[in-house]
């Protein structure tokens, strides 16, 4: 299926969840409101004329004005792909987990909020995944300091 | 297996020092005498957060930090990047620099698997394929060293062309070494890949069905030993690679069921295979050309983004790039394989023996430096 189509089928099922899309981008995309994504995903992934059964690429980017979540899905049985993305606010990032759609997402997750502070609410186990426990800030947000020592020990 | 509880459960740390961890993994092991309840694989102690590196330098300034992600297969993952930022700013490349890109990819993921399966025979108790494995492996290195001066970590693929053109009568000595090669992976398979141990020690462990692949993200040789035939190169071609005849291989279940730790190996060995045809065809499809013709003067791409996927030895490795249309990026995301395979590390490792979990990292081939980034 064309990201066009996609997009309209998207469209026609969620109406006014579905906040934007541009599809003339090499990465066609469309934006979902954050406590709609997890019944988003759920249709993407069961409905016969899409099937994205694989989560590629789960990520976060920091815009200074707010935190966009990506995913970025594929559908091994119909071979077609597209990008959801989620807008959430700098102060108190949170949306739904993934986590029950495709379990690729529970690691990819934890990363996201190891490197960004995303929250992913219902998530069965949002523990640091690559930075230790104890670290803190969120190094991949764009007004994030580096620690000049950490327990004592220089960076 | 079914798993029961009948004794006390202990709590074991395997790594982060552990040889057969490839680097620094920690499992934390409950184990129930030989039995393991669970394994939780825990990573992050060669972090070192490539990806805000890379927003800190201009474009070509991250190959470098590229190379050191997955230092077995550097050729792949630079490919990957330039590619990314080609498409992102629409640059095409001549046939010269296709073809030398195919043909360095393909002796790297040859080297890749050599490691691979030598390293696994090393896990497992066997070190004499380890030798094999390396003696061919530096043969390759030595083509990469005199192609762009390094062995390991090259830096050769540049966004819009290459280092260096092949060096004279390069193309001849990679011809002369695959005659050579060949017959040895026969070799192998007669000492190693078929011994009654090996199997043994393989087949029926650590089993993966297809659809738990496809549902927690695995890619590459993982997913084409549980017999899913999905390879970017042949299902969204890039470089050309549509144009070349080679099979996507995938386990056939030869000693027990698909998915199995035998059936991950041996799709890397008939992927070795595979890959020395597409480097003859490579060579064979080489013409004359500049390889920097289309390097930009300034590297500066129009505001956007650009998801960019690409076989690498381990699976798929996507570049996911931001552009704000400054000189440096505005986010640089990787899908690593090796990542997402650990994430299904627990699924595979539940109810198997203590030995077996040796067998089982060994099997999905993960380098620490591309899981912990």
């Amino acid at each position: 299926m064309k990201p066009e189509e996609i997009a309209v089928l998207l469209r026609e099922q969620f109406g006014e969840k579905v906040l934007e899309s541009k599809l003339d981008s090499l990465n066609p995309w469309s934006v979902v409101e954050p406590h709609a994504i997890l019944e988003v995903c759920q249709f993407l992934k069961a409905d016969n004329r899409l099937l994205f059964d694989h989560l590629e690429l789960l990520g976060g980017v920091d815009f200074k004005d707010r935190i966009e979540v990506v995913y970025i899905l594929y559908s091994m049985a119909l071979r077609h792909r597209y990008t959801l993305k989620c807008r959430l606010a700098r102060e108190n990032p949170v949306v739904q987990t993934v986590e029950s759609v495709w379990r690729a997402a529970d690691w990819h997750e934890r990363e996201t909020y190891d490197m960004f502070g995303v929250v992913f609410r219902g998530h069965g186990d949002l523990r640091r995944i690559l930075c230790p426990d104890d670290w803190e800030g969120y190094p991949l947000r764009k007004d994030y300091r580096f620690p000049e020592h950490y327990k004592d020990m220089p960076v | 297996m079914e798993f029961k509880y009948d004794g006390e459960v202990m709590t074991l740390n395997m790594g982060p020092q552990h040889p057969s961890t490839h680097g620094v993994l920690r499992l934390e092991l409950k184990t129930d005498g030989e039995m393991v309840a669970d394994a939780i694989p825990h990573i992050g102690y060669l972090h070192r957060c490539f990806e805000k590196h890379a927003e800190n330098v201009e474009y070509p300034g991250v190959i470098p930090f590229t190379d050191r992600m997955d230092y077995l297969a550097s050729m792949n993952n630079e490919l990957g990047y330039c590619l990314a930022v080609e498409k992102l700013m629409s640059i095409q490349v001549n046939n010269r620099v296709r073809c030398i890109r195919i043909i360095m990819a393909e002796l790297n993921r040859i080297a890749s698997h050599l490691v691979a399966a030598g390293t696994y025979g090393n896990d497992i108790g066997s070190v004499t394929p380890f030798l094999h494995c390396f003696r061919d492996r530096e043969k390759i290195l030595d083509f990469f060293e005199e192609t762009c001066g390094a062995r390991l970590l090259y830096n050769y693929n540049w966004i819009g062309g290459l280092m260096y053109d092949l060096p004279v009568g390069l193309e001849d000595r990679i011809i002369d070494f695959l005659n050579y090669f060949e017959p040895l992976v026969d070799d192998l398979n007669h000492l190693f890949s078929y011994n009654h141990i090996f199997v043994k020690r393989t087949a029926n462990v650590g089993i993966l069905p297809a659809d738990v692949a496809i549902d927690y993200g695995v890619t590459g040789p993982n997913l084409r030993g549980s017999g899913v035939k999905f390879d970017v190169r042949r299902d969204e071609p890039y470089l050309g690679y549509e144009e070349f005849d080679f099979d996507v291989c995938v386990g056939r279940g030869q000693f027990g069921p698909v998915g199995s730790c035998f059936e991950r190996y041996i799709v890397r060995i008939y992927e070795v295979k595979e890959s020395c045809k597409i480097v003859r065809q490579a060579i064979a499809k080489l013409t004359p050309g500049d390889v920097k013709e289309s390097i930009p003067k300034r590297v500066k791409p129009p505001v956007g983004e650009v998801y960019m996927r690409t076989e690498c030895p381990r699976g798929e490795l996507g570049y996911y790039i931001v552009s704000d249309g400054g000189i440096k990026p505005y986010r640089v995301k990787v899908k690593s394989p090796c990542f997402t395979v650990m994430g299904a590390f627990r699924e595979m490792s539940r109810g198997t023996m203590i030995a077996d979990i040796i067998s089982i990292i060994g099997s999905v081939d993960i380098v620490l430096g591309e899981v912990d980034r």
